[in-house]
């Protein structure tokens, strides 16, 4: 079966004096099912890297394949498509629009599918129910606390059903009470099968992770796995 | 090696069914409106800034249409089968008058249904009363007038009545609705005497104003009889009114200046009144055309309004944008909700001008007695206005928020 992500010497130089090479030669794979927790220090790569998995950001050299599509072949078209049918996201700051129930939160994620506002509520409501979150579908985000409007967010990402959610430290503008519900959902939603791919800063949590990918000055220093992991990759990072 | 291949068979395979969906038009709809409600204070006042422009421009069609509508009226109720003869330039020099017997002339001529005149009474001046210094005229004029006069001109009688041929023969006179008002005399029951060219006259009647035949609204009429009599009028007649069918108006027009002075056709002047109403609504034609210029001109700065609010909107939700992106909008979906939203916005304005437009027309006519009228295609245009309008302001905004890349957007947070 093919990985939904793969990547082989790929890099990403910032132009600039002098050019920053945020990502030197990653290669990587990523199976379905996974859960992947990418660490490493502030500035070493590992935004960039999400974004390039995401295909928000396009790598200068080397090949990138998402859910079995070369990246590099598709128009901007088509990975607006893509993204908006296989990826889903979650940052740091929630980014949900101020004054809006969270049922719409979620349901406005799936703009982009051509679902109809019907289809889309009733996926909101369920993807809600999923998160924990099915007795505050009415609520607005400043109704909510931060922990609430991250699992809204995660909602959000979920309720197209892609087949690789990315998130980039969902604990950082969290307390460590509401960033650890967030991570025992996201352990959750990867029991049940979902392929996740999380950066963060938090070695307690990176600890608990199936597989952590360190990074280093755009390099993958290390590639471990927990002795438990149940999807031993072949293939992966050197 | 084996691997790179069949993934690239599926890629391919994969690729032709990657396509960005279409937005419904109720979801561009929903999007842009949430995107304006989030600033609503912003999106009222710079809709505001369109509806004055649009509000102005209904209102100068609007209240130019009513007037028209009025003159219409006015001129269906009058209609329009009365002439005017009077005596035009002459070459020979000299005052120039209509001959004595114009009126009989003109009576015989076919399918004429009524004649009568008017004679200017020279060197005679009214005054209120006998004290007062002869240079303050009030710019009155003094005119013998026939008994058949209220009648060929559609006139009526605001107060009291008017000559008949008994009154006519006695130092009796009637004032034209400006006459009285300026002379300052509303009561005509016989207690109000006029000064007029060094003789006593009783107020008998007031006129209404007399649409078809303005210059007597400015004017005292006294009988033909006691004018010769008391005033020294030589009889001959300075105006001719003359009324047939509006079929006949024509015909009836090439043969009235022989008639009335077959040696010296040329110098007559004929004119019909309701023309020169219709015309005086014309006149205010070029003012509407100004005032429409104004109207575009607040439209147009409205405008400016609009692309301002949005350059800012852009700037302000560049995360949003990212996130949108991020979810699987294509560049078209942003440009389309921004452009949306500023179409929205300018159209808002546009309504509610609209709306203002229109009830500052059905005061003000109503304020006036007017007929109100509103072509449809006044609105029609205002709401076309305002979507070029809003479509033109969205543009550049609409594309600099799609032209944006996803990571930029996203960082700017
Ligand atoms: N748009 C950009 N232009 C220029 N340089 C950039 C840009 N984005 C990132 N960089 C540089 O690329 C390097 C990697 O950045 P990146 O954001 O991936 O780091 P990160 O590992 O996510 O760090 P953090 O943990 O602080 O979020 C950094 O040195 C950064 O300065
Ligand atoms: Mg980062």
């Amino acid at each position: 079966m093919t990985p939904v992500v793969h990547l082989s010497g790929v890099s990403r130089v910032y132009p600039g004096q002098p050019p920053v090479r945020a990502l030197d030669g990653v290669s990587l794979d990523v199976e379905y099912g996974e859960m992947v927790g990418i660490v490493g220090p502030s500035g070493s790569g590992k935004s960039t890297m999400l974004n390039i998995l995401g295909t928000l950001d396009r790598a200068d050299s080397g090949d990138v394949h998402v859910d079995g599509y070369d990246v590099a072949a598709l128009s901007d078209r088509q990975l607006s498509a893509l993204r908006s049918r296989r990826i889903g996201f979650v940052f740091q700051q929630f980014f949900l629009a101020p004054g809006v129930s969270a049922l719409d939160n979620v349901a406005d994620g799936l703009l982009y599918t051509g679902l109809s506002l019907r289809k889309r509520r009733a996926r909101a409501r369920q993807t809600l129910q999923r998160v924990g979150l099915a007795d505050r579908v009415h609520h607005r985000p400043h109704e909510l606390s931060g922990g609430q409007r991250q699992r809204v967010a995660v909602a959000r990402a979920l309720a197209g059903r892609p087949s690789l959610l990315l998130a980039d430290e969902p604990t950082g503008a969290l307390d460590s009470a509401s960033g650890a519900a967030v991570i025992k959902l996201l352990h959750e939603l990867h029991a049940a099968g979902t392929t996740i791919v999380v950066i963060t800063h938090d070695h307690d949590v990176a600890r608990e992770l199936p597989r952590q990918l360190h990074i280093l000055d755009g390099r993958i220093s290390a590639d471990e796995r927990a002795e438990r992991s149940a999807a031993p990759a072949p293939g992966g990072a050197r | 090696m084996r691997r790179k291949d069949t993934s690239d068979g599926v890629s391919r395979l994969a690729q032709s069914r990657l396509a960005p969906s279409r937005m419904r038009p109720a979801d561009v709809l929903r999007v842009a409106f949430s995107g304006l409600r989030t600033r609503p204070l912003r999106a009222v006042l710079s809709a505001l800034g369109i509806a004055v422009g649009i509000a102005a421009m209904v209102t100068v069609v609007g209240i130019s249409a009513s007037s028209q509508e009025q003159v219409n009226r006015q001129l269906r109720e009058l209609g329009t089968g009365l002439l005017t003869v009077s005596p035009g330039t002459s070459f020979r020099g000299g005052e120039p008058k209509l001959p004595e017997n114009s009126v009989g002339m003109v009576a015989r001529i076919d399918r004429v249904q009524a004649v009568s005149a008017i004679g200017a009474v020279e060197d005679a001046a009214v005054y209120r009363n006998e004290a007062i210094d002869a240079n303050r005229t009030n710019a009155l004029a003094v005119y013998a007038a026939d008994t058949a006069l209220l009648d060929t001109v559609s006139g009526t009688v605001a107060a009291g009545r008017w000559l008949d041929a008994a009154l006519a023969e006695y130092p009796a006179v009637v004032l034209g609705s400006d006459a009285a008002m300026l002379l300052g005399i509303s009561r005509t029951d016989g207690s109000v005497d006029v000064w007029l060219g060094g003789h006593w006259f009783t107020v008998v009647g007031v006129l209404d104003p007399v649409p078809l035949a303005p210059e007597l609204d400015m004017s005292v009429l006294v009988g033909w009889p006691v004018a010769t009599e008391l005033l020294g009028f030589d009889g001959a007649p300075t105006t001719v009114y003359e009324l047939s069918a509006e079929d006949d108006v024509a015909d009836v027009r090439g043969l009235l200046p022989a008639t009335v002075n077959p040696s010296n056709p040329e110098e007559v002047a004929v004119s019909r009144p309701s023309d020169a109403l219709a015309a005086q609504a014309a006149v205010d034609e070029t003012l509407t055309t100004l005032l429409l210029a104004l109207g575009a001109v607040a439209l147009l700065v409205g405008g400016i309004g609009v692309a301002n609010t949005m350059v800012i909107a852009v700037l302000e939700r560049r995360s949003e944008v990212g996130l949108r992106r991020a979810l699987g909008a294509t560049r078209p979906h942003i440009r389309r909700q921004f452009l949306g939203e500023s179409i929205l916005l300018a159209g808002l304005g546009g309504v509610g001008g609209a709306a203002l437009g229109g009830v500052v027309t059905a005061v003000f006519a109503a304020s006036r007695e007017w007929q109100f009228a509103l072509p449809v295609w006044v609105l029609g245009g205002a709401a076309g206005a305002t979507v070029v309008v809003g479509a033109l302001a969205g543009v550049y905004p609409a594309a600099r928020a799609a032209r944006m890349p996803p990571t930029a957007a996203l960082s700017a947070a």
